[in-house]
């Protein structure tokens, strides 16, 4: 319990940290609260010619799109569309990667040395490369770049955790619990796994920001989300056509993956300073 | 003696990683499309020509065989034809490989030069104003989405204030072809006006691609020149009058370029697929362009080609950085 509250106190000294926390919840109401917020719900999918690509007014602060549609409204309803590509993708990494990682940390078999192997073949492409492929490869749709980010995410979980395991599976508690003849999966669930914890919730916290953003991108090449859903990325490639008179529809969204992102990788910077300080590079 | 020795061993371990994303790649390309005939045909062929194709390519054969027909293909330098120019997707790739090295070496280079030269000072000036500026930029760096980084400078910077070209490499006749990169090619032919009319197209692209690993180079190099100021040789020189600059020079820079250095090799993949971004918003005209018009035609030999390409270009890129360790830091050959 104390130490909980050490770190916790540890974190809140951390302003850009604080600061990043406080964006991610209210990213959060957003999304929950999105038909309440937008200013105009109605007109996420309706066309409306007679307003199209009208600049910043009282009535829609962030301008309307080549469609007509209220930006800032689209960007709120896009909230809905970001986190689920994050969380599913990110969530899937772990759930997939982290199981690998104990398996080839821990044992010392064939099958570790298989999973290590193929968990490098993943780690020697880019991660964006390979996720564009498999979109490509799966046919463009937001589903299927989900699926790509999160088969191409899962070896850095996989990695990190084996470092990890390894590290900690010689430890005397380990042994300890081996010579009490505690199953193999006992221990690495409820003896290895939650020593190893730390360095996976910084990772997926800055993963999360990382997944954004590369899923962003993949929505402007056109390989991930599809009109007309109000998917950042997707809106800004839409706006390129409409340059350099709606400078608004390009600026709004961008700005929104800009915050969000940002966010992320403040929280993340700051819990890996007070949780995992052996990669303390933020150096204050 | 020992990295010679590190050096074979790591190449030796090149061989089953390259076998390994040829196979990577057959896989997504040969197995998890429902219809890799219907795929390789495109959108717009109807039922003969894509069986045409099945046999063709050989998509009725067990996977095995089909395996190894894509590896002799590939050895062979044959990669099929893209469905975008109607040229072999070889040719493709080697025609305009130059203007993506092109680009990536001038990022690489300033990244590189700014990332340490900020990453030292910013340690040096630890919590003045400078290092909180710098701070917030390297946030910012990390953050921002390559490609709208590159709409925004395109909109203010090039139609707004009509300070830079917004498109292409060159205006008006690239120079002599020598080595495919016009800012050198031009310098070697003295050719000024198009060096210069190059330097103007390369700026925006460049700084786009700069920015996010400027900002990871300078965090680690900050971090990496604190470890060493804080570590007791440096206490101890300090305390015995040497200079500050000296001090830095000769003590604490080797120490601190381990882990930016390692970094670097991770710029490589982010040079990689940034080039694919940033290549479709300036219209360069290199591989990263050449990916997204294929994506486009739905040509996806083609962008697994770029995707083969890359994984290669990558994992040589870290051998290469893996041995620079080695040099740095000779303790690393023992890992």
């Amino acid at each position: 319990m104390t130490t909980y509250k050490i770190i916790f106190r540890e974190f809140l000294n951390d302003r850009l940290a604080v600061a990043g926390l406080g964006i991610i919840v209210a990213l959060l109401l957003t999304a929950v609260f999105a038909s309440y917020l937008a200013p105009d719900p109605s007109a996420i999918f309706d066309i409306n010619p007679a307003q199209k690509l009208m600049a910043p007014t009282r009535e829609h602060p962030f301008g309307t799109d080549h469609m007509g549609r209220d930006i800032l409204s689209r960007i709120i309803f896009g909230t809905r569309v970001t986190i689920v590509i994050a969380v599913i993708a990110v969530g899937s990494a772990l759930i997939i990667g982290v199981p690998i990682g104990l398996i080839a940390g821990y044992y010392e078999n064939w099958l570790s040395g298989f999973l290590l192997r193929v968990s490098d073949i993943f780690l020697s492409f880019p991660q964006f490369i390979l996720a564009m492929a498999l979109a490509v490869a799966l046919g463009p749709s937001i589903e299927n770049a989900i699926l790509a980010l999160s088969i191409t995410y899962w070896p850095w979980f996989s990695r990190i955790v084996y470092a990890e395991t390894l590290f900690v599976k010689h430890s005397i508690f380990v042994e300890a619990t081996e010579a009490l003849g505690a199953n193999k999966f006992r221990i690495l669930a409820f003896h290895i796994l939650p020593n190893v914890l730390s360095p996976i919730i910084v990772r997926a916290t800055i993963g999360m920001g990382y997944t954004i953003l590369t899923a962003a991108t993949l929505g402007f090449l056109g390989v991930g989300a599809q009109p007309p859903t109000p998917e950042w990325g997707l809106a800004i490639s839409e706006a390129r056509e409409y340059l350099p008179g709606a400078w608004w529809f390009a600026t709004f969204p961008g700005t929104a993956i800009f915050v969000v992102v940002m966010a992320f990788n403040m929280f993340g910077d700051g819990l890996r300073d007070v949780l995992d300080p052996r990669l303390r590079i933020s150096g204050k | 003696m020992r990295i010679i020795a590190f050096t074979c061993k790591r190449l030796i371990y090149l061989v089953p990683t390259l076998l390994g994303i040829v196979v990577l790649v057959f896989f997504i390309s040969h197995v998890i499309p429902a219809d890799p005939a219907a795929l390789v045909a495109g959108p717009f062929a109807d039922q003969k020509q894509i069986a045409e194709i099945r046999h063709q390519y050989g998509f009725d054969r067990p996977l095995y065989e089909q395996l190894w027909m894509y590896l002799v293909n590939l050895i062979k330098g044959d990669l099929g034809e893209s469905l975008y120019t109607r040229r072999p997707v070889a040719w493709e790739i080697k025609s305009r490989f130059p203007a993506t090295l092109e680009l990536a070496m001038v990022s690489l280079f300033f990244s590189v030069l700014l990332g340490i030269t900020v990453g030292i000072y910013t340690a040096v000036k630890r919590n003045q104003w400078v290092d909180h500026i710098f701070r917030g930029v390297t946030i910012a760096g990390l953050a921002i989405a390559a490609f709208w980084m590159g709409i925004e400078l395109q909109l203010w910077l090039g139609y707004k204030l009509d300070l830079f070209p917004i498109a292409g490499r060159i205006t008006g006749t690239p120079p002599a072809d020598i080595t495919g990169l016009f800012l050198l090619d031009s310098l070697l032919t003295s050719n000024w006006k198009a060096f210069f009319s190059a330097l103007r197209h390369i700026i925006l692209p460049a700084a786009t691609l700069t920015f996010s690993p400027f900002a990871t180079l300078t965090r680690f190099q900050r971090a990496g020149v604190l470890n060493a100021i804080t570590s007791d040789y440096v206490r101890y020189e300090r305390s015995m009058g040497l200079p500050a600059p000296l001090l830095i020079y000769k003590y604490v820079l080797r120490n601190s370029l381990t882990a930016t250095v390692s970094q670097i090799g991770l710029l490589f993949g982010y040079m990689l697929a940034g080039s694919v971004v940033i290549e479709r918003v300036f219209s360069w005209p290199g591989l990263g362009s050449f990916a997204v018009e294929s994506i486009l035609m739905m040509d996806y030999k083609a962008v697994l080609a770029v995707a083969i390409w890359a994984g290669f270009a990558y994992t040589l890129g870290n051998l290469f950085v893996d041995i620079m360790l080695a040099f740095i830091d000779p303790r690393e050959t023992t890992r």
